[in-house]
């Protein structure tokens, strides 16, 4: 099998320690939470830190026995109380970075509050790979190509890509000035449905992102932060009278990346919406929210819904650079975003 | 022949436990003290000229032992002596992205990998060809100097019967185009060899290997050693499906480089080099042409395939002249004309996939039959039953036909699935379809022309009763050392458990070809059984002698040796052992098998197609198509197979389920495919091997027709049911929506295309598939242009650096 190249593997006590490591290695430390994305990336030579930083541990969490809060300003920990009784969260859930994908899918105030996260969650990759990654390194991800994700020999007999050497063109379409690499998380359009924010920590200190502000539209440098930060927290805010799934295309049940993946919530009251957010994946270098607004006032009718799914299907912007074709992601970006939004109506 | 013990019964395999716990010693688990770690360099090039190699710097760096390089092994080889065009390593020319070029031995994998980079190979690139068109047309680039026409590796011409006067009786005549794309077989051990040539200078091979013998004889020929000194062990495969049938690279460089150290070497290829060492499903273009008269019974076939076989021989030759010859054993084909072609490309070779060169047209012909039902207003299952061929019965190419279940096959599936009723349901986008298939139990020749047997098997009785049987079978899952203890048990009366299976070892096992073309239990199956049959004789003479009754009397049974009249008059197997060691000596038995002669034709090319016996078997496919997606599901296989007899029905069953399961694969997700010259999905992630939740539902019936030439009445189980499977799904896939895909895979855009939903144009196709050979002259450079754009780069790259 292919194996790991050497580098130096360091697990500091603090948060703190963390930044300071990365930031005396700017070019040449990672850091690492499940690994389920970077280990693999390392073996095929995609990237080649001499230090990797591992966080995982330092982001569950600050509450014993649970990596899932609510927000705990205001309200009594789970520890103190015992657990709370499931409904809807007035006043929100946060959740470490580093809980696993697993844990996520599985947390009953998850599936209670936030379908499309729990849903979406237990969709990435397969079982093993679910208990190892982590919500913070799936907000993360790299961006995904299939020029890009191969091996060493691969990439060598190709003459490489614009993603790992800058001064070749992008294979996917040779006249673009940037990576056309894909945002390829399941939970990111879901959580952007939910309206989530994340917590980041960095060489200059503490700040809170509307998480749909976190992404750029460049394969490359996919990521709005800072360099050093680290994703501490997700916080979701209110579920009360919201619901939400998330619908992910892929060419099988399990394992695979998605190659169009649609999240839809929308806040009920009296059976008409009174707020409504889609949001999509894998379908261009960055996950995009799609105006929503036609939906608000109905009842979530065809014909709002109709509309929503035609302004899903205008934003999706696939390119043949993952499995799948342009056309068959690009009409799933319509018909995912109807089946979701009429997943959602009342019986 | 009194009633079966063993036979027949479903019981565990002897190496369940083993395999189940991973306990099983596979190549890859085995380390010898001063062991090194080989690994191989592979060309980056499609297609180039090896100007030079310089390993010095590899050489030099620290944990590097040695490194052999092409022209250290220029001998050529092949698994087929008439085609043999491979050498171990690359010599002078490169002919695909992934071909071995180097190995070099380390102390560790690190140091083995590092050192790949420091080995300077200068290229000089030649213009690739990777279609089959373009391979058939460009007179101007040879990827072989022995090919005389274009790029063509091999045609073939065979006519039998009045095919033209058939066409002229015909009521109606239909032409079709097919494609199938190639696939790969992906098993989950991936191949690996360990050398280590010993200070009397005789060297030893462990590899996952299914074919042992031939691999000895290659070694001998490469390594420029004598057979006598050296000895191949074929450790269980996980998993080889015909992709561990060819002699490899790996196995010669990891011997050669133990050869140069005087130490073990272990050569592990990874994932991706897998998919380049491939020899896996052609693909294949094909033209067939059937007449009908109104009845549906068939006047003549004509049938043309183009083979694109990849950068190397394998078993080409063989896989061509199948494409063609075993299209006639299922149903009556009066006159039949086939023409096949196979050229070579610049990409991985391919070779034998279970099923091995039937696949495709089976699939192409079943796709066809089910159009000529619907022309002539037929039930599917009906129609094919009005023209089966008969059981024991002559083909109009000279194959013999023994025994005959695809009719109580189609039978048994009508009744099972409920057939008549799905059919008559018309829901939008749900469908239900069938198709037949037969595949051989063992090929009727060997590889090499020889007289002597296909398969020799020896058994032993220790004086505590334990029998050893011996036999040089290869242990690929597919449960042959099962198989083989389970019949020796049979034969002596003893349990499975009571056996010693030691198969796949050219020092240890009398000959036997090899665990291909589904011949273990047809062939060693036999060997072993007349092993078996002369102890048991020695067995029943000093029983007899001593209980003081007819031989004829004495039966064997449940480690019992007893009177049929009085069961009570008995002794334990042991004791029989025993007294028959005192009588004869050492207790040895010795059998072999080979197929009869007559089975097949005379004319050149007869040679592929005849077999002891052919499996028949048939399957239905029910399927769901998303109308707004593409997406096609296929809910359940149901696959009747005539095995002759099931000698382990649960063994069995394993085989149909994992045919099953590869078929639906092959047709729903994986290609083999490449952009350029390089594969486009080499690895497990992106190639889409089905996951055991997309996996349809599986249900298996067994038809026992009780063959006059199989050991106990058996046939194959391994590979026939595999093919029905591809064109039930294509036939069932157009009972849903209406369309045809006559081409493989059957794709969500394929669909959306056919449904008018892939654009805003919203026009609706009744067919996907070929119309026919492309003109290959569409854009023949730009595989060069593209080459160069790389080249460019990279050194534009270097320059910077």
């Amino acid at each position: 099998m292919l194996r790991l190249p050497r580098f130096r593997f360091v697990s500091p006590p603090s948060i703190e320690e963390a930044i300071h490591i990365r930031t005396e290695h700017p070019a040449t430390s990672m850091y690492v939470a499940g690994g389920t994305d970077v280990y693999p990336k390392m073996k095929r030579r995609q990237f080649q830190p001499e230090v990797v930083i591992a966080i995982g541990g330092l982001v569950r969490d600050d509450f014993r026995g649970g990596t899932l809060a609510p927000l705990a300003d205001t309200l009594p920990s789970v520890a103190e109380e015992g657990p709370l009784p499931l409904g809807p969260l007035p006043l929100g859930l946060r959740i470490g970075a580093g809980a696993t994908l697993t844990e996520v899918a599985e947390h009953p105030r998850v599936r209670e509050g936030y379908r499309a996260l729990s849903i979406a969650a237990g969709l990435v990759s397969t079982p093993q790979l679910r208990n190892m990654g982590t919500i913070g390194g799936n907000v993360c991800l790299d961006t995904r190509c299939n020029w890009y994700d191969q091996s060493l020999f691969w990439r060598t007999a190709e003459g490489y890509c614009m993603k790992t050497h800058g001064d070749v063109v992008c294979r996917v379409a040779t006249s673009s000035p940037r990576c056309l690499a894909v945002a390829s998380a399941d939970t990111v359009p879901a959580l952007i449905a939910l309206g989530a924010q994340i917590n980041v920590v960095g060489p200059n200190g503490a700040r809170t992102i509307d998480l749909a502000e976190c992404y750029r539209e460049d394969g490359i440098n996919y990521l709005a932060l800072e360099p050093g930060e680290i994703v501490t927290e997700i916080v979701l805010p209110p579920s009360d009278g919201w619901r939400s799934t998330y619908l992910k295309q892929r060419d099988r049940n399990s394992f695979d990346f998605p190659i169009a993946g649609v999240a839809a919530a929308v806040r009920m009251d009296r059976g008409v919406v009174t707020d409504a957010r889609v949001a999509i994946t894998a379908l261009g270098s960055r996950p995009v929210r799609v105006d929503a607004s036609a939906l608000v006032g109905t009842k979530l009718d065809d014909e709002a819904i109709g509309a929503v799914a035609d302004a899903t299907h205008k934003a999706a912007r696939p390119m043949d650079n993952t499995s799948g074709t342009i056309s068959q992601r690009k009409r799933a970006a319509r018909v995912f975003a109807d089946r979701a939004l009429r997943s959602l109506r009342d019986d | 022949m009194s009633e079966l013990s063993i036979l027949g019964r479903r019981l565990p395999k002897v190496n369940a436990w083993a395999h189940l716990t991973g306990s099983a010693r596979y190549a890859d688990d085995i380390r010898l003290p001063r062991m090194l770690y080989g690994r191989l360099l592979r060309s980056t090039r499609p297609h180039a000229l090896i100007k030079r190699i310089d390993i010095s710097r590899a050489l030099a760096y620290p944990g590097v032992v040695a490194v052999v390089t092409g022209a250290d092994m220029p001998e050529k080889m092949g698994i087929m002596p008439s085609t043999q065009d491979e050498t171990a390593l690359a010599v002078d020319k490169v002919r695909y992205v992934g071909e071995p070029v180097a190995g070099v031995a380390a102390l560790d994998e690190d140091a083995a990998y590092e050192a790949l980079s420091l080995i300077d190979v200068e290229y000089e690139d030649l213009e690739p060809i990777f279609t089959i068109e373009e391979a058939l047309d460009r007179d101007d680039v040879k990827i072989h100097d022995t090919s005389k026409r274009a790029n063509v590796f091999k045609e073939v011409h065979l006519s039998f019967g009045d095919v033209e006067g058939g066409f002229a009786k015909a009521d109606h005549v239909r032409e079709d185009w097919f494609f199938f794309e190639g696939n790969t077989h992906a098993p989950i051990e991936s191949h690996s060899a360990v050398a280590s040539y010993d200070a009397d200078g005789k060297l030893t091979l462990w590899t996952s290997t299914q074919v042992p013998h031939y691999l000895h004889r290659e070694m001998e020929k490469v390594l420029g050693l004598p057979r006598t000194r050296i000895r191949v062990i074929a450790t269980p495969n996980g998993g080889a499906f015909g992709g561990k049938s060819d002699p490899f690279g790996h196995e010669f460089a990891a011997a050669l480089l133990s050869m140069r150290t005087k130490r073990p070497v272990k050569i592990t290829l990874d994932r991706e080099e897998v998919f380049y060492a491939h020899r896996g499903r052609h693909p294949v273009k094909m033209r067939i042409k059937t007449g009908v008269k109104k009845d549906g019974e068939i006047t003549a076939v004509e049938f043309q395939s183009y083979l694109d076989g990849g950068a190397y021989a394998s078993y080409g030759i063989a896989t061509t002249y199948y494409t063609g010859a075993l299209l006639t054993v299922t149903y009556r084909v009066p006159a039949y004309k086939f023409d096949g072609v196979r050229v070579y490309t610049n990409k991985p070779p391919c070779g034998p996939k279970r099923g091995h060169g039937t696949t495709q047209p089976r699939y192409a012909f079943e796709c066809q039959l089910d159009k000529i039902a619907m022309d002539l207003g037929l039930d599917p299952i009906e129609y094919r039953l009005r023209i089966l061929q008969p059981a024991n019965s002559r083909t109009v190419n000279e194959l013999r036909v023994t025994s005959m279940g695809l009719g109580e096959c189609l039978r048994a599936l009508r009744d099972r699935t409920s057939w008549e009723r799905k059919r008559s349901e018309r829901t939008k986008g749900k469908g239900i379809g069938v198709a037949g298939s037969a595949y051989i139990s063992g090929a009727g020749l060997p590889i090499y022309w020889n007289d002597m047997p296909h398969s020799g098997a020896e058994i032993r009785i220790d004086r505590g009763g334990g029998v050893t049987v011996m036999c040089g079978t290869s242990e690929i899952g597919q449960g042959s050392d099962n198989l083989l203890a389970a019949i020796a048990a049979e034969a002596l009366g003893v349990y499975p458990e009571d056996v010693h299976v030691v198969s796949g070892d050219t020092s240890l096992t009398p000959v036997d070809l090899g665990s291909y073309s589904s011949r273990v239990t047809m062939m060693a199956g036999n060997a072993t059984k007349n092993a078996g049959l002369k102890l048991r004789e020695q067995l029943v003479t000093v029983a007899a002698e001593k209980l003081g009754i007819p031989a004829d009397r004495v039966n064997l049974a449940y480690r019992k040796v007893y009177d049929l009249k009085d069961p009570e008059r008995s002794m334990s197997f042991v004791e029989a052992a025993n007294l028959a060691e005192a009588k004869y000596g050492t207790l040895v038995g010795a059998g072999s098998y080979r197929p009869p002669a007559g089975i097949g034709g005379n004319y050149k090319g007869a040679g592929v197609g005849p077999t002891p016996a052919y499996s028949y078997q048939a399957a239905v496919a029910e399927v769901t198509v998303d109308l707004e997606t593409g997406q096609l599901t296929v809910d359940k296989i149901t696959t009747a197979h005539d095995c002759g007899r099931a000698l382990n029905p649960v063994n069995v069953e394993g085989q149909v389920e994992g045919s099953a399961y590869m078929g639906y694969g092959e047709i729903v997700v994986e290609e083999q495919i490449f952009r350029g010259g390089l594969h486009k999905k080499p690895s497990l992630l992106d190639y889409k091997l089905p996951t055991s939740l997309d996996t349809p539902k599986l249900e298996t019936i067994l038809i026992e027709s009780v063959d006059s030439e199989g050991p106990y009445g058996a046939k194959e189980a391994g590979e026939g049911p595999l093919n029905p499977v591809i064109p039930a799904i294509a036939n069932a896939v157009y009972d849903a929506i209406g369309v045809r895909f006559d081409e493989t895979p059957i794709t969500a855009e394929k669909i959306l295309d056919a449904l008018g939903k892939r654009d805003n144009r919203g026009i609706t196709k009744d067919r996907i598939g070929p119309t026919g050979l492309g003109d290959g002259k569409a854009d023949p450079k730009r595989a060069m242009r593209r080459l160069e754009a790389s080249t460019e780069a990279r050194e534009r790259k270097k320059t910077q650096v």
